[in-house]
């Protein structure tokens, strides 16, 4: 066994202390069964010895734009790896613009249905959709281009037969670029409507 | 006109001598006779600016000597700032003695470097706090011109000398100076990244700053995104876009206090707030109603009123300094432009850049300049350009060194901050209004959006 994997172990270890320890504060806030404990104290170890294992980040984030009550924050600590799997291996494509435009062209359209084929096969499923735009315009008039560009997504979404109420829009504007470098590439790549899963 | 300037000349002449009085060591400056304008303000050669000199404070104690040169550096800069004064290099000193008290001042010497003001500065510190007394000597008659003693704390050293040169510009050029106010923007130098389910984001946060990039302290902690800040007219508060919550909202930070507000109550999706001159409303952007659309809510969330009506993007909203009148992006034409409406959103909106083909973040100035400065597409990046309302003329102040965004004036009028790439990473810098005289105020991470306090 080699130093890395030594510290590996050892920030599993950490780790699983972590999720038992913010479990049990939930457990005595919520006063549920002792069940629950270890139903979901397994998970996210076992999903996390399969993963990367130098970002405890799950616990921390926050639960989006979801209402902060006890049952979607034990959801997302039970099944909060899937949906980080889920978004990084992009289930839900991303839609691309044109320069300065939030028109969905016919290629962004039939990937805007396939991703509501997507979340009727899966009607419990809450999407965001964030607009991003490349670095030439402003910061300040970019928050208003991405949010046009994710509000057209989410209104052809809502034609397509999707539930207005899984849908969260959200603009970034300039603020992450998918792609930090300069050139048509790099700016193609950041116009976007990007689709993230934040329940199941 | 002369009136005026008269009469404040007798109002500061009352001052100095009130002051001058409390400081019972040194001679009262002879102020018996009926002051003029000759005696008080320090003037140069014809048709040039006076020459100041601001050698090292003399410290009490030996200890303080590097107070004291820090004192005459930040005044030295502080005095620079406004251009109303040729200041004498600091480094151009050395050969002249230096004065422990004011009977050693040796005036030949500073004459013959040619000042025509020199300042005298004592220093005393105690264990927490700080008492100095500073006089501008007129070199040619060798009187003193302005005389003043301040005392307090000794926890922020370099307010002392931003006080004073305030004093020095009203009392000498009857001009607001700036060397108090501060700058807020948004910085993601922590390195910190977003949680959440997209990897790899970097958070912004607020920071503040005091006009010359002394003293940056962050003010949000959020982790998250924070941006677009903006200084409440009695700068106790800052009102920014914050995605606490995932999405963005309008914050307003009392920093003072510690609290947190939300004018906006989470409806839609809010960002850009801009104050009202008064303090008491705030102008943003929310597509609540389902289009990006300037809205005014006073800051306990009641009044909230819908300005514009268009299927375009509306954005970036600034008011006119009487509050009447709101400035504004709107792509209505198909292009990002700039555009004036009235406050309450009544009337047709009118557009003021013709010859643009992007223009964005208006800022109006304040009085008595009447004019608006925006960012402007100049090839690949933005430059700074201005906007005088009265004779409808353009002019520009940057020029391609790099992109050139977000502007926003100085209290006084007479400077702009904003956020400029022509060193590389996102940086903010100041600019006088006639283009001259740039100055780096941030030195780390990536910073955006500067806003300049009252």
């Amino acid at each position: 066994m080699d130093g890395k994997e030594k510290s590996m172990i050892q920030a599993n270890n950490l780790w699983f202390l972590a999720v038992i320890l913010f479990l049990a504060t939930l457990v005595a806030a919520c006063a549920t069964k002792e069940s629950l404990v270890t139903e979901t104290a397994v998970e996210p170890a076992q999903a996390l010895s399969s993963a990367e294992v130098d970002k405890p980040e799950p616990l921390k984030s926050p639960s989006e734009s979801l209402p902060s009550s006890s049952v979607p924050l034990e959801e997302e600590l039970i099944d909060g790896q899937s949906i980080d799997d889920l978004n990084r291996e992009a289930l839900l494509k991303a839609a691309f613009f044109k320069y300065d435009s939030a028109e969905l062209d016919t290629v962004a359209q039939d990937v805007v249905s396939e991703n509501s084929r997507v979340l009727l096969n899966n009607p419990t499923w809450l999407v965001t959709i964030e607009g991003h735009c490349d670095e030439r315009g402003t910061a300040e008039y970019n928050l208003a281009l991405g949010e046009k560009r994710a509000s057209v997504a989410k209104e052809y979404l809502l034609e397509l037969g999707i539930n207005s109420s899984r849908i969260r829009v959200v603009s970034y504007g300039k603020e992450f670029p998918f792609d930090p470098g300069q050139g048509e590439s790099a700016w193609a790549e950041n116009r976007r409507a990007h689709f993230v899963v934040t329940s199941k | 006109m002369i009136k005026i300037k008269l009469f404040l000349l007798g109002l500061t002449a009352l001052l100095v001598v009130t002051t001058g009085a409390t400081l019972a060591k040194f001679q009262a400056p002879q102020l018996s006779q009926q002051p003029t304008e000759i005696e008080l303000t320090i003037s140069g050669d014809p048709g040039t600016p006076p020459r100041f000199a601001v050698p090292d404070f003399v410290a009490q104690s030996p200890e303080d000597e590097e107070l004291g040169k820090m004192l005459a550096r930040v005044l030295w800069n502080d005095l620079a700032f406004e251009r109303e004064f040729y200041m004498v290099p600091r480094d151009t000193y050395s050969t002249i003695p230096s004065a422990r008290s004011v009977e050693q001042i040796p005036f030949n010497d500073w004459n013959q470097l040619g000042a025509d003001g020199v300042i005298f500065g004592l220093l005393k510190r105690t264990e927490d706090t700080l008492r100095v007394e500073v006089r501008l000597f007129n070199v040619r008659s060798r009187r003193s011109v302005f005389s003043k003693e301040y005392g307090g704390s000794n926890a922020n050293v370099r307010l002392y000398a931003h006080t004073i040169a305030d004093e020095i510009h009203q009392q000498q050029r009857a001009l607001r100076g700036v060397a108090r106010t501060k700058i807020t923007f948004s910085s993601d130098r922590d390195l910190e990244k977003v949680s959440g389910t997209i990897e790899n984001r970097n958070v912004k946060e607020v920071y503040i700053s005091d006009y010359d990039g002394a003293n940056q302290r962050r003010i949000t902690v959020n982790r998250q995104l924070n941006i677009t800040p903006a200084w409440s007219p009695d700068v106790r508060s800052i009102a920014y876009t914050s995605y606490s919550k995932g999405f963005p909202d309008i914050a307003i930070a009392r920093i003072y206090e510690g609290l947190l507000d939300n004018p906006t109550g989470s409806v839609g999706n809010n960002f850009l707030p801009a104050w009202s001159p008064d303090g008491s409303q705030i102008a943003f952007t929310s597509s609540r109603d389902g289009n990006s659309e300037i809205y005014t809510v006073n800051i306990d969330g009641s009044n909230l009123r819908r300005l514009t009506r268009h299927p375009a993007v509306d954005v970036s909203p600034t008011w006119s300094p009487t509050g009447t009148q709101i400035a504004f992006t709107s792509n209505r034409v198909g292009t990002p432009q700039i555009y004036i409406m009235s406050s309450d959103g009544l009337g047709a909106p009118r557009r003021i850049t013709t010859n643009e083909s992007y223009a964005d973040r208006p800022t109006w100035s304040p009085a008595p300049f009447n004019e608006i400065a925006f960012a402007a597409r100049t090839g690949l990046g933005y430059d700074i350009k201005i906007y005088d309302l009265a004779t409808g003329v353009t002019r520009q102040i940057t020029f391609s060194q790099g992109s050139n965004e977000s502007p926003s004036y100085s209290p006084n009028g007479r400077h702009l901050a904003f956020m400029s790439t022509r060193r590389g990473p996102s940086h903010i810098f100041t600019i006088g209004r006639d283009g001259q005289g740039l100055r780096r105020v941030t030195r780390q991470g990536n910073n955006h959006t500067p806003n300049w306090s009252q």
